[in-house]
């Protein structure tokens, strides 16, 4: 479980994050929606400890994430993978040596080991003869799946997902979202994702919250979300001509 | 006002700076991993560099000859004065300072453009999301990569600097080839090479350092990696000149 409490974050005086508090439970998909500029990267970024929050607090499983010293940090960051929305993924290396990356680092595991351990989490993302590929030789969708593949490699407690549907099209997207529910539940991890993709909170939306300018303004499941009377949340939610025409026939 | 704005500027600069060579100069978080690293560093910075250097130091060298002789062409002056103008002036400025120069060039934004690319790429996001120390990891196998290989460099481009003089005062006829064998060990001071060596580490430091400083600090998309790396190039140049005279009145006795 993840908590987030009353978390504020300015950039050069501007505030960015305004009081948002969360909590995101383990074994589910936890979603994070909202416009482009809500600032729902930030809070991502914020939670993982890529940002330090102005004011607030993070506890990772009652662990208080920002009182730690950087020698706990560290560690508890071996029990993060994070998918990045461009991928991440190191250019210089190949698709085998993104994933194996950190095994190398944090593990004395054996070649062979390693290995196996980088066949298996390729395998589980539904890649295989990549291996050897540069991410410049793979598709987005391939990049997306490799970066999950490195993100899972080292058995991560937690799981953050930066917008997984970015640039892909439709029937990609789902099979990203379908593979991160999946992943969630079968390592029983802590995942938040953070999109605006209306058919990922449809699809794998289990708890979320929506920030708006920078405010948490609504939380709960993909079922609530039709019934409930926010005008923001329907701005945001109805703004597809082909969604209003679905839901509201 | 415009200095008291550049003043502020630099201060910032050389604290973020220190922060960031406080972050570079750690124990590396698994030694097969770092010395992996600097070996392709040091191929790819030291050996890559060698073809760049050989070219310039030749022609650098074969210029200072005929420039020399050109203006010494005196009755009272003997000829072998000529072969020593150009060994000392290879030895004690050239191959330390002008070859780091052009390495700032090359070397030095190669490294801002890469780490710039990896930081708008959120590669480095993605490193320090691991729990890895990516200023360490990223930059100190350059640091060292450069200052291990450099030397070796300015040596080599001694030689063929001094060896490219000869070549070309033989075949202008400007020195003949007994002159020049006879100046380039005429008064030879060894210690020049010890200087000479001492002030490309350092340089290699200042380069390597300072391109990597910037490239880390890349913020926005691929026109600022651009502008990262040509202010690397530009930083390292003047601290690199900064410095050049700086350890020239330390070391020169």
């Amino acid at each position: 479980m993840i908590e987030a409490r009353n978390i504020f974050k300015s950039f050069e005086g501007k505030e960015v994050l305004k009081d948002v508090s969360a909590i995101f439970h383990k074994g589910k998909t936890n979603l994070i929606i909202g416009q482009s500029g809500s600032g729902k990267t930030v809070f991502l970024k914020t939670l993982v400890g890529l940002f330090e929050p102005s004011l607030g607090e993070i506890f990772y499983d009652s662990r208080n994430f920002t009182a730690m010293k950087n020698a706990d940090k560290i560690k508890l960051r071996q029990e993060i993978g994070m998918v990045f929305q461009g991928g991440a993924l190191f250019d210089s290396h190949t698709v085998e040596e993104n994933v194996r990356f950190p095994l190398d680092l944090f593990t004395s595991m054996s070649n062979e080991e390693k290995l196996d351990r980088t066949n298996f989490c390729l395998k589980r993302v539904n890649l295989v003869n990549v291996n050897h590929l540069f991410p410049s030789e793979i598709s987005g969708g391939m990049k997306k799946r490799v970066a999950i593949a490195r993100a899972i490699a080292l058995n991560p407690k937690y799981l953050f997902c930066d917008e997984p549907n970015s640039g892909l099209d439709p029937k990609t997207s789902i099979v990203i979202d379908e593979l991160i529910q999946e992943i969630t539940q079968e390592f029983d991890m802590t995942t938040i994702v953070n999109t605006h993709d209306m058919n990922s909170v449809m699809g794998i939306g289990e708890y979320i919250i929506f920030i708006y300018q920078g405010h948490k303004y609504w939380e709960g499941t993909s079922q609530d979300i039709f019934t409930c009377d926010n005008k923001e949340l329907n701005d945001f939610i109805f703004a597809s001509k082909m969604f209003q025409k679905m839901v509201r026939g | 006002m415009f200095f008291i704005l550049t003043f502020m500027g630099l201060f910032f600069h050389f604290g973020r700076y220190a922060v960031f060579m406080s972050r570079v100069l750690r124990r590396p978080e698994k030694h097969k991993v770092f010395f992996k690293q600097l070996f392709i560093e040091m191929d790819l910075l030291g050996i890559g560099s060698v073809g760049i250097v050989f070219i310039i130091s030749f022609f650098i060298g074969a210029v200072i000859t005929l420039q020399t002789a050109y203006n010494l062409d005196m009755p009272l002056i003997p000829t072998y004065a000529v072969p020593v103008a150009t060994r000392d002036s290879m030895l004690l400025e050239f191959s330390s300072t002008l070859v780091c120069l052009i390495l700032a060039g090359k070397v030095g934004s190669h490294i801002a453009s890469g780490i710039g690319t990896m930081r708008v790429t959120e590669q480095i996001d993605a490193l320090d999301v691991m729990g890895i120390n990516s200023a360490n990891y990223l930059v100190l196998p350059k640091v060292l990569g450069l200052m291990l290989t450099a030397p070796f460099l300015t040596v080599i481009s001694m030689g063929v600097g001094i060896f490219g003089g000869w070549i070309a005062g033989a075949a202008t006829g400007a020195v003949t080839s007994a002159d020049y064998l006879q100046g380039i060990l005429y008064a030879f001071v060894p210690y020049y090479i010890f200087y000479s060596v001492v002030k490309t580490i350092i340089f290699a430091f200042i380069l390597t350092s300072i391109a990597g400083y910037y490239g880390y600090h890349t913020s926005g998309g691929s026109l600022e990696v651009g502008h990262s790396s040509t202010k690397a190039v530009v930083m390292s140049c003047i601290y690199i000149l900064i410095f050049d005279l700086i350890l020239t009145q330390l070391l020169l006795p």
